[in-house]
């Protein structure tokens, strides 16, 4: 059984969780075009080697993040999301267009 | 014919031919170089040479020939996919697997055994008459079939209706084969290299030199070489090369593992695969039971086998086929697939003039061998996108035109 450490849950049977995909920083959607959201979505390292991902711990909802060796699949450490994520992302659209 | 076996069995010096040519000294330049050994590298290499007289080629086999994953897959070939360009493309394909060995003059052990995917649920059964009218339409052999039939085309496998799952109905495709994974490479590159094309193995390609826009020549680890023209054919570690040329790709690297168990009497015809219980299951003609189709749940660069796949792919297998409870294990193992987000190939052009890409190849690789040798030769050849390859370009990414592949694997997906 292979373990993995949700920031609160603690040690939990990996079957727990869920893959979330790489992280990346998102674009300005006020200002990026259609092709850097296309980048953005589709788009990944997928690196061989020390990649920092999204996970989650399935049966409490609960979101973060593990740096993890693609290669051996040793998980270096799992931490909460407002380590990177300091303020709310704002998604308003102008009022203008509809 | 007795006599010569007799003569060939008493002959002091076994006068056997080697497949290939060895390895000589890396050329300054060549006009096209193929990354990657295997069987889609070699493909191309074979239909340059054969087809379009291109022969000053060389392949860059960081390994040895056919030992990624020509060498794991499960050596399933069908064409029972749902999109029209996916169905266009691989029925191409297992029409020429039909004729390779006569192609080659060397046996790959092909094995038209047909192949039934099992529904256990009526939303399977509405997706299976879908993808059996596409089919049709198209010209591929397959239809919805019930349990009676189910039951006379493979009279060993569970049809209790109080298993887990009970089989509704099936998908059966007449066309559904198989082949000695390994003789579809050594095919390939003894066709290729008896017409001049160099294979030099244990050479791996550290760095591609890009000049205004366009590859010029490769870095490896035995010297640099000047090319014409790059196609990369690495499936697993696509990614990691087409990075050497600062390409980026949709794609995300998933080992599947799979499992045979020792070989029996032959028992089993076709190939069985459910996607409700994530499991394919065929007897090869040696006798092993192959059983496959357990995909990782979250990417990794590493083929090690898990207990919990072990454990998961053998319990789906003995659903189907519970006589299988006493078969012993023979080995596990795992590929490396190359997983699109829409489940298609990535074949074509690249922002990069004249490298070219054939990536993408979650687990459709095998059976799409024959066809990317021809389509990425015309395409390399002729400098023009066939148009049986067209859908399948990287750039469809950036347009939000997938090529959404919902039949793309018998199991996992």
């Amino acid at each position: 059984m292979k373990l993995l450490t949700c920031p609160l849950n603690g040690k939990r049977n990996i079957s727990e969780f869920t893959y979330g995909g790489e992280y990346h920083a998102m674009p300005d959607h006020r200002t990026s075009s259609a092709r850097d959201w296309a980048e953005h979505v589709f788009f990944h390292d997928n690196a061989a080697g020390v990649v920092t991902e999204w996970w989650c711990h399935t049966a409490s909802s609960f979101w973060f993040l593990a740096e993890r060796n693609t290669i051996t699949d040793d998980v270096i450490r799992t931490f909460k999301a407002d380590e990177i994520y300091q303020q709310r992302v704002e998604f308003t659209a102008p009022e203008t267009e509809v | 014919m007795p006599f010569g076996l007799l003569k060939y069995g008493l002959s002091n010096n076994y006068p056997a031919k080697h497949h290939f040519t060895p390895a000589k000294e890396l050329k300054k330049h060549y006009d096209v170089i193929i990354i990657g050994g295997g069987g889609h590298g070699t493909a191309i290499a074979y239909n340059l040479a054969k087809y379009h007289g291109i022969t000053n080629v060389a392949i860059l086999e960081k390994s040895y020939l056919g030992g990624g994953n020509t060498a794991r897959n499960t050596a399933v070939i069908r064409s029972n996919y749902l999109t029209e360009a996916g169905v266009k493309f691989y029925s191409e394909s297992v029409k020429l697997y039909n004729n390779l060995s006569n192609e080659f003059n060397y046996n790959v052990m092909m094995e038209s055994r047909g192949q039934l995917t099992l529904a256990h649920s009526d939303a399977a059964i509405r997706s299976f008459r879908w993808r059996a009218e596409v089919n049709q339409h198209l010209g591929v052999r397959s239809e919805l079939v019930d349990r009676q039939t189910i039951a006379e085309l493979v009279p060993n496998l569970n049809m209790s209706e109080d298993s887990r799952f009970p089989i509704m109905a099936g998908l059966w495709h007449a066309d559904g084969a198989t082949a000695r994974h390994d003789a579809v490479a050594w095919g390939y590159a003894k066709g290729a290299c008896d017409r001049g094309v160099e294979l030099h193995q244990l050479t791996e390609v550290e760095d591609v030199e890009i000049t205004n826009g366009r590859v010029t020549a490769v870095k490896t680890n035995r010297g640099r070489v000047e090319c014409g023209s790059v196609v990369q054919a690495v499936a697993g570690a696509s990614s990691i090369v087409a990075k050497k040329a600062g390409i980026p790709l949709p794609i995300h690297c998933y080992p599947l593992q799979a499992m045979v168990t020792q070989p029996y009497k032959p028992v089993l015809t076709p190939h069985v695969s459910s996607p409700q219980v994530h499991v394919y299951v065929h007897q090869t003609s040696r006798g092993e039971f192959v059983i496959g189709g357990g995909s990782d749940p979250y990417p990794l660069y590493n083929t090690r086998a898990t207990l919990g796949q072990r454990e998961s792919l053998s319990a789906a297998a003995l659903e189907l086929f519970p006589f299988l409870s006493q078969a012993r294990l023979l080995r596990q193992w795992a590929g490396t697939t190359d997983m699109t987000p829409d489940y298609s190939p990535i074949m074509g052009l690249s922002p990069v003039e004249n490298y070219y890409l054939d990536a993408g190849w979650g687990t459709w690789g095998f059976k799409a061998t024959p066809i990317c040798g021809v389509t990425m030769a015309e395409l390399i050849a002729t400098k023009k996108v066939p148009d049986l390859i067209k859908p399948f370009e990287l750039e469809r990414f950036y347009r939000f035109e997938q090529v959404n592949e919902a039949g793309a694997t018998a199991a996992s997906h």
